[in-house]
């Protein structure tokens, strides 16, 4: 694993570009623990002041500091899409695995449900939600509803990997060694799905991140909990635009799209890494 | 023959599936919520003034049968299912006495307009500018591209379409940036009327197309990569086709199948794209509505909404999926 990620660091201007991205947006999220001031409180700066040396990315309306809100921001909201990655990765994992290992009329069950939930349109499912909810949704249960939807294309993924492991002689040699299918799908199996697994979860994060932003920009979630979204509402609740306070929506705009390509070009380089054609095609240099 | 129509029947199968499960989520979260809608809708209407306890048990009364929570739990669910497949979803609480069906029915062909339009284009265009960019490596105009469209994908539409609605609406304002047509034409196939809707049509489908090529774009990119690298491909450049004709007949009509299938399988998430993309320029379709409707708290029409939702996109898959065979002959075979 770490040869893995030292080639990938020499060889992938990709991964380079996207680490770097992701590192500066996990900055700005752990200095939201050294923040003077709670998130949830209001007017603890004056309002609306550009951004200067005193605060450095302005303040809101609200009399907040944008600075201090965006990390608080970006911390839930990169929580939120850890939630629903590791959730997700673990249903995928599991259905990926047998789906793939078992074959037959479980493979076909478990892949005809896989499918009806990679085509369910799930915004209106999660509009529904909240209608029904309302102001009792909470974070968590947002991410669970989003983790049971945000597993089905990865798993398809993982089945695929698993249906070629499943041909390769060292399996038969595991099964005649005596050792159990749960043996060989996580001794042997599994660390062939990693790379692949780091892929789709860090996809997965800027699936349900944008989706978060979607509904939070909505006002269709727990609002009182500062994330990207949420910030959005809150600016466009206080028409920011057309008032010329442009700094309360372009700096979560800039983090949250800093944040999607970073976590995007890791993805793109280590699903690139793991196609080893096209890894000979750049370790050899020719562009 | 006999393939296709085993074909045909198990994507059948699996559309009824899809519908099947989708109505079955919305009922579960309908009714799995801890809170009484009912109570819910009554305690804001009468934290307005005093209301006369008879008209509010009446009230209570109808608004159970409308929510479907009388009787036992088999039987809601049986009516749960009987109002879907009759389309019944009753007046809508909004715009009263309207009915919801005629609501959707309103907005369906502008979605269906803005999202069958704006997929197709940004599929074909993907799928091209990917094909070529796979096929001449060395281009610098196609590797910018994939460039660009790395940069463009992972956007979320929201944030997207906001920076178009900001360019176009105050930068450099030239594009209408909402609704679906000017206010004060009448709604006939008159030439202004139908400029009128393109022009609205654009700002939308534009946002949704940047977004979708990016994706198509890629795929097609890595896919053409792979077929190059196949024996027939190496086989027919060593026997001297011309490389206009491997690209076309040779590389991209076999790496569009797989493309064909994402086609299909990414359906329900462009009609996501769709929803928060209508809200954002204010366009009349489903989003619209649906957003609209949560916020005047109007149950029939966000039940309405999503179960046609549901309808629509598997509906969509379903045809795309018929489709399939003409273009993967295999099937026909199997």
């Amino acid at each position: 694993m770490a040869v893995f990620f030292r080639d990938l660091l020499r060889h992938r201007t990709e991964f380079r570009i996207g680490l770097v991205l992701v590192a500066l947006v996990l900055l700005l999220s752990v200095l939201a623990s050294f923040s003077p001031y709670p998130p949830e409180n209001v007017y603890v700066v004056p309002p609306d002041l550009p951004p200067s040396l005193t605060y450095w990315f302005g303040t809101t309306s609200r009399g907040q500091d944008v600075f201090w809100q965006l990390s608080f921001a970006i911390r839930n909201t990169l929580l939120f899409g850890g939630t629903v990655a590791l959730v997700s990765r673990l249903v995928a994992l599991t259905v990926g695995l047998i789906s793939g290992y078992k074959g037959g009329w479980i493979d076909r069950v478990l892949m005809s449900v896989n499918d009806t939930f990679i085509v369910i349109p799930l915004l209106p499912i999660l509009v529904l939600f909240y209608f029904v909810m309302r102001d009792r949704i909470s974070w968590l249960m947002l991410a669970l509803i989003m983790a049971c939807f945000g597993w089905a294309y990865d798993a398809r993924l993982i089945r695929s990997v698993v249906m070629s492991l499943r041909q390769r002689e060292f399996t038969q040699t595991s099964l005649f060694s005596g050792m159990s299918t749960r043996q060989i799908l996580t001794e042997e199996h599994l660390p062939y799905v990693m790379p692949i697994l780091f892929s789709t979860t860090m996809n997965n994060m800027v699936w349900s991140i944008g989706l978060e932003v979607t509904l939070a920009v909505l006002g269709f979630t727990d609002i009182n909990t500062p994330t990207i979204g949420g910030m959005i509402y809150w600016a466009n609740q206080h028409t920011a635009m057309v008032a010329g306070i442009w700094w309360w929506i372009a700096f979560p705009t800039i983090a949250v799209v800093m944040a999607f390509i970073g976590l995007f070009l890791l993805a793109v380089s280590v699903n690139a890494h793991i196609d080893p054609r096209s890894r000979l095609w750049n370790v050899g240099g020719a562009s | 023959m006999s393939g296709y129509v085993g074909y045909v029947g198990r994507r059948l199968a699996q559309f009824l599936l899809v519908v099947f499960i989708g109505i079955n989520i919305a009922y579960v979260v309908t009714h799995a919520s801890p809170i009484d809608p009912v109570e819910q809708s009554i305690s804001a209407v009468t934290s307005f003034g005093n209301t006369a306890p008879d008209a509010i048990e009446q009230m209570r009364k109808s608004l159970r049968e409308l929510y479907g929570l009388s009787g036992t739990p088999v039987e809601q669910y049986l009516a749960f299912w009987k109002r879907i497949l009759s389309a019944d979803f009753g007046p809508s609480m909004s715009a009263f006495p309207t009915p919801v069906g005629t609501l959707i029915g309103r907005a369906l062909p502008w979605t269906a307009g803005l999202l069958t339009v704006s997929t197709l284009v940004a599929w074909l265009l993907g799928n091209l500018l990917g094909g070529l960019a796979g096929y001449y490596r060395r281009s610098r105009s196609l590797k910018l591209m994939g460039v660009i469209a790395m940069g463009l994908h992972p956007i979320p539409y929201y944030i997207l379409a906001m920076l178009l609605l900001i360019v176009f609406g105050f930068i450099w304002p030239v594009l209408p940036i909402t609704g679906g047509a000017t206010m004060n034409l009448p709604q006939s196939l008159t030439a202004d009327y139908l400029g009128s809707v393109l022009q609205h049509a654009i700002l939308p489908a534009l946002s949704l197309i940047l977004i979708g090529v990016g994706s198509w774009f890629l795929g097609m990119r890595s896919l053409v990569a792979n077929v190059l690298a196949e024996d027939y491909v190496v086989y027919a450049e060593l026997a001297g086709v011309k490389s206009s004709r491997i690209l076309t007949s040779y590389v991209m009509r076999n790496a569009l199948v797989p493309q064909v299938t994402g086609l299909a399988m990414s359906l329900g998430g462009i009609f996501n794209g769709a929803v928060i993309t209508e809200k954002v320029f204010g366009y009349p379709g489903l989003g619209s509505l649906l957003v609209d409707a949560v916020y005047a708290g109007d149950y029939g029409l966000v039940l309405g909404v999503t179960t046609i939702s549901i309808l629509g996109v598997s509906v969509g898959v379903l045809a795309i999926d018929l489709l399939y065979p003409l273009l993967d002959p295999r099937v026909k075979v199997s």
